[in-house]
């Protein structure tokens, strides 16, 4: 794309076009990120200084697919005059808005954000003064951060601005959790997973049990005709469910998000979902509105999600404006849900009271889906990639994002001491029946997948079923008075 | 620079409608003065050291209202978040320190021999005396914006600045990060440490950020007199004491904040002041003198009475829960202190307290003894 360059006196290059239609080099926002002449083409995955940033939809790509983007641009907004302009392609027409307002827009865009004229500079300190203390910490970014990793990425910052240090501050103001091992860092948008690859990667290798993200392609498979079985006594399982989350390309994470950006995920989302038609047709409830009763009734029939008490979630910035475009859409039947805004942009959730986990599989990938379709129409898509398939806020949840679990009774099974081990060989994790934070209430069970990225979803889901069909053998057969075995471990990427 | 709302830049990309907080179910100092064109104006500003509008506001957005108080809902990053942003903060000001205006001069007397009286406050009732206030050190980022290494360097000069004093006042500094769970909760007990942050007010804006790091507190070996570090602000400064008598209390308090500020100044520092805000520190409730000065005192029965909150009113005193700012009173003990912070001096202030907890003592005494208190209903301050 060959236009002039505002700010390089009219030189030809391959430019950005801001907002207000400014045409300007790449160079000077590539600057920013710390003297970087390349940036991440997503859509080829390779560094390329043939790539820049479309301030449309916010992504990096390649100028051959600029246009594309723009006339996705028109599409949304062809009422604006812009768009008008664009799609006559009137060189003139963009020229002739480059106005006395492009030096000061330029200024503006790319003045340093710690220096305003004749003002003090912010007192910088060396990495080593700012160095967190992680001595008593146990997470994963605590695991695996060095003083060496931090010098090289503390100035560093993604397109929008998002910075180390707001990626790890999760990590470091919590130091450790009672029941599991948490990652200790969030993204802020989706480049943060490749401007801090060299703390992300180490994370998301411990964190998803040796997968390595830089050689490793990671499956996605959303055919729910593959499962086997999946059909479990209603006497042991009380429920089935399973959930993943999904994020809005070109708009920045729940962590980083502005109030605007928000708002835009949840109009986008919100629209597509009123696409949806037969046992999925549904409505949305924005958490603003909903009365205090509807809520805790949400609440208590695990529908709708905690108010953000965890610090974990709080120290991310991620409960920022609660409950500013929040809310819940579920289907009539309360069997299909999505959550907006909460961890995550969408969180989308298939469940039903007793064992048919084939049943929630298979509406929950036609659902899905048919979301993704909804999305596209209107000129959006998923993050993903091919090396970390689905790109989520918590680098636990890349990859399928996905947690297919039941909440199942094993009064026996539970008391034997054996019961951890033949988890740990099944790849199934257990939980309380009140989410992440929580402890077993009785002898109910929420047992799920352990694995999320590495195996596609088919195969995940598939794990659990089969998972828990031998727990609830195994629990028969203690019924009886006979004895279990613990089963081999099963292998982790297929 | 922490928390999401640094990258300003991005937030250009959207109109300052697009991006204006939702604040309709909200009460408080920020909620009430802010308006979408004030937003629009403000939105694109930053301090020198890249502390933004929505940096100010967070925790006014984030938290609607407070049961016991109406909270500012605002806070400063640095000493020139109250310039860059005036057209907001001095409205806020205004409406917090009871109409002072953006011309007035802040008066700052820390002279003890002006305080009359103050050293006979009945035992019976007043159980412990105390005068607090802040300081920040001019040149650093505020508490919500700090990186750590500027956290560490406060700390690092204020136990500099604190091991050189001597006499009563001579101490020790113990840092969270090596106290013991039990050293940590004695101190809790006694009412000398500062809570672990958990009031949403606090988190929202960021100052509990890498806690416990560079978190610590100072005191004297008679604990009298302490300092904490980096907790809401860069220094709070206590004088306190068992027992009924605030003047020797404010004496202390004179006589070690003007010890303190010298030892700054001989390393080359300073405190943020100037003569419209006084001293500047994080939150704007506290400009001024910072100074809270009171008592922990029994008054069950004052305290039943249908005028009780006219009576603080008039004397201008406000009342707390004895375990501080977010807590309710228990068992007929408040803590009562002065609720002015901007526009009187430190003896002023200090004055107040003494006049009013004489009154409300003797107001306490005659509805023991079932008598009325109405002749003693006092004008306003």
């Amino acid at each position: 794309m060959n236009t002039r360059c505002s700010v390089r006196g009219g030189k030809r290059c391959s430019g950005v076009i801001y907002e207000s239609s400014v045409v300007q080099c790449r160079c000077f926002r590539a600057r920013k990120g710390g003297g970087s002449a390349s940036l991440f083409c997503w859509e080829k995955g390779i560094h390329t200084s043939a790539a820049f940033r479309c301030i449309l939809t916010n992504s990096t790509i390649c100028p051959f697919f600029t246009w594309r983007v723009l006339f996705w641009f028109c599409r949304i907004t062809m009422a604006g005059s812009f768009a008008r302009i664009l799609s006559s392609k009137r060189k003139v027409g963009i020229l002739s808005l480059v106005g006395a307002g492009s030096l000061t827009v330029g200024f503006f865009m790319n003045r340093e954000q710690h220096v305003s004229a004749g003002a003090h500079v912010r007192r910088i300190y060396p990495p080593s003064a700012e160095y967190p203390d992680l001595r008593k910490h146990n997470n994963c970014m605590a695991s695996h951060m060095t003083p060496a990793i931090y010098a090289k990425l503390c100035d560093k910052s993604t397109p929008n601005g998002y910075t180390l240090d707001e990626a790890i501050q999760t990590g470091v103001d919590n130091p450790g959790h009672p029941f599991i091992k948490t990652v200790g860092m969030v993204a802020g948008d989706e480049e943060s997973y490749e401007v801090f690859a060299d703390i992300f990667n180490p994370v998301i290798k411990e964190r998803h049990n040796g997968y390595h993200p830089c050689t490793m392609k990671h499956p996605t498979d959303l055919d729910s005709s593959k499962i086997r079985g999946g059909q479990f006594d209603d006497k042991y399982v009380l429920s089935s469910r399973v959930r993943t989350g999904r994020s809005i390309r070109g708009l920045s994470l729940p962590p980083a998000c502005t109030r605007a950006e928000r708002r835009e995920v949840e109009r986008v989302v919100v629209d597509a979902l009123g696409g949806l038609r037969g046992d999925l047709t549904g409505k949305y409830f924005s958490l603003t509105q909903l009365t205090d009763q509807e809520q805790q009734q949400l609440i208590d029939d695990h529908f709708l999600f905690d108010k953000p008490v965890s610090p974990l979630l709080t120290c991310a910035g991620m409960a920022r404006d609660w409950p500013d475009a929040r809310g819940i859409w579920h289907n009539n039947e309360k069997t299909f849900l999505v959550w907006i805004n909460e961890e995550d942009h969408t969180r989308v959730i298939s469940m039903e009271k007793g064992g048919n986990m084939k049943r929630v599989f298979e509406r929950f990938c036609r659902g899905l889906q048919e979301v993704e379709r909804l999305i596209q129409e209107k000129g959006w898509e998923f993050m993903w990639n091919e090396r970390l398939g689905y790109i989520l806020t918590c680098p636990s949840n890349l990859g399928t994002g996905l947690r297919a679990g039941v909440h199942v009774t094993l009064p026996r099974l539970s008391k034997d001491p054996r019961f951890s081990k033949i988890l740990d060989n099944l790849r199934l994790q257990k939980r309380g029946t009140g989410g992440v934070d929580t402890a077993a209430v009785g002898n109910t069970f929420d047992i799920s997948n352990l694995d999320r990225l590495g195996q596609s979803e088919v195969q995940l889901v598939q794990t659990v079923i089969d998972g828990v069909a031998y727990l609830i053998e195994c629990e028969k057969r203690l019924e009886k008075g006979q004895d279990i075995k613990i089963p081999a471990p099963i292998s982790q990427f297929k | 620079m922490p928390f999401g709302n640094t990258h300003n830049l991005l937030k250009m990309n959207y109109s300052a409608e697009q991006e204006y907080p939702d604040l309709s179910q909200h009460n408080n100092h920020m909620a009430k003065i802010i308006t979408p064109e004030m937003y629009a104006d403000l939105r694109d500003k930053q301090t020198p050291s890249g502390f933004t509008l929505d940096d100010v506001i967070q925790t006014g957005v984030d938290n609607p209202g407070h049961p016991f108080i109406m909270t500012v809902g605002c806070v400063a990053g640095d000493e020139e978040t109250y310039e860059v942003f005036k057209d907001l903060l001095d409205p806020v000001i205004e409406d917090r320190h009871g109409g002072y205006k953006p011309t007035d001069k802040h008066k700052t007397d820390l002279n003890p021999d002006n305080l009359q009286g103050g050293d006979d406050l009945d035992p019976n009732y007043v159980l412990s005396s105390r005068v607090r206030t802040g300081r920040s050190i001019r040149g650093f980022c505020l508490p919500p914006h700090c990186t750590r290494g500027e956290r560490r360097g406060i700390e690092s000069l204020s136990v500099e600045a604190l091991g050189a004093l001597d006499g009563d006042l001579k101490g020790k500094y113990y840092a969270l990060k090596d106290m013991t769970e039990e050293e940590q909760q004695q101190l809790i007990d006694d009412h000398f440490l500062f809570d672990k942050p958990v009031s949403p007010l606090l988190l929202a804006s960021g100052m509990a950020r890498d806690w416990p790091d560079a978190r610590g507190i100072w005191h004297n070996d008679n604990k009298t007199f302490l300092v904490w570090v980096n907790e809401e602000d860069h220094l709070r400064v206590i004088s306190m004491q068992k027992g009924g008598n605030m003047k020797e209390v404010f004496n202390r308090f004179c006589t070690g904040l003007t010890k303190i500020e010298s030892l700054f100044k001989e390393k080359g520092h300073e405190f943020m002041w100037n003569e419209h805000l006084g001293y500047v520190l994080t939150c704007p409730s506290n400009l001024g003198t910072g100074l809270r000065g009171g008592v922990h005192v029994k008054l069950p029965n004052v305290s039943k009475h249908e005028k009780f909150g006219e009576i603080l009113k008039r004397l201008r005193l406000q009342k707390r829960g004895t375990g501080g700012v977010d807590t309710a009173a228990v068992g007929g003990v408040f803590d009562i202190s002065n609720a002015d912070r901007l526009g009187f001096s430190e003896v002023d202030l200090v004055q107040m307290v003494v006049d009013g907890v004489k009154l409300l003592i003797e107001m306490e005494k005659r509805l023991e003894a079932g008598q009325s208190i109405d002749d003693l209903m006092p004008e306003q301050k």
